[in-house]
């Protein structure tokens, strides 16, 4: 993995202060964190708790991937992209990307791509425990 | 020939790896093809696509035994 670059899919607590302490530089004016969390309801139905499952090995390789195009299209400096595995109950912290940049916009810009690209290429999949049975999301019908 | 298995695939085939006759399967059309005769439920869930050696494969890729294989249904991660 590239010195700027920090990849992680673990099934622990994910730490926000391991992304931003990664991230900083001293180079950067702009360092932009999304943190996605785990939501007690969804379409309606009340949520009790989420199940993240993963094809690590190429996830890993794509989350590293979405990770050097916020480098080239953005101008980053250095990403972070941390994923949880595993059971995450409300409020769990499920995804940190960090990205610094020397300035806002481009760090904003490269954070919403990082996630956006995340969401939709990388090998995770979310299994959903709602008070009436468990659904894997995106799988329905 | 050995095929990981994810998500709602994982449920479908009941385990996470499974060990099918590679006779007859060449391409990863035939696999697919092996997947909906076998296992009907495929039918009723969203697309799935295979991976081969970790990268998405389109259907005319040619498989064996000796790839590593995987059923990727829609992701979900994030």
């Amino acid at each position: 993995m590239k010195q700027n670059i920090n990849i992680q899919i673990v099934n622990k607590p994910l730490s926000i202060d391991q992304c931003y302490d990664f991230i900083v530089d001293q180079s950067c004016g702009g360092i932009c964190l999304f943190i996605g969390t785990v939501r007690n309801h969804n379409k309606g139905a009340e949520v009790s708790h989420l199940n993240f499952e993963s094809y690590t090995s190429m996830a890993l390789k794509e989350m590293e991937l979405i990770a050097s195009e916020c480098i080239e299209k953005f101008q980053a400096k250095k990403v972070a992209i941390h994923h949880k595995e595993g059971m995450a109950n409300i409020s769990d912290i499920a995804v940190i990307i960090g990205v610094s940049c020397i300035h806002r916009k481009q760090a904003f810009e490269a954070c919403e791509y990082a996630i956006d690209q995340l969401k939709s290429r990388v090998t995770i999949w979310k299994k959903e425990h709602l008070s009436d049975g468990s659904y894997w999301i995106n799988a329905r019908p | 020939m050995k095929l990981k298995c994810f998500g709602i695939a994982k449920d479908i085939v009941h385990s996470s790896i499974i060990d099918i006759e590679a006779q007859n399967i060449a391409t990863v059309a035939d696999l697919k093809t092996y997947l909906n005769t076998q296992y009907p439920s495929f039918k009723q869930y969203a697309a799935y696509q295979i991976a081969v050696n970790q990268a998405l494969a389109n259907d005319h890729q040619k498989i064996s035994a000796e790839d590593e294989l995987a059923i990727i249904p829609p992701v979900s991660g994030g």
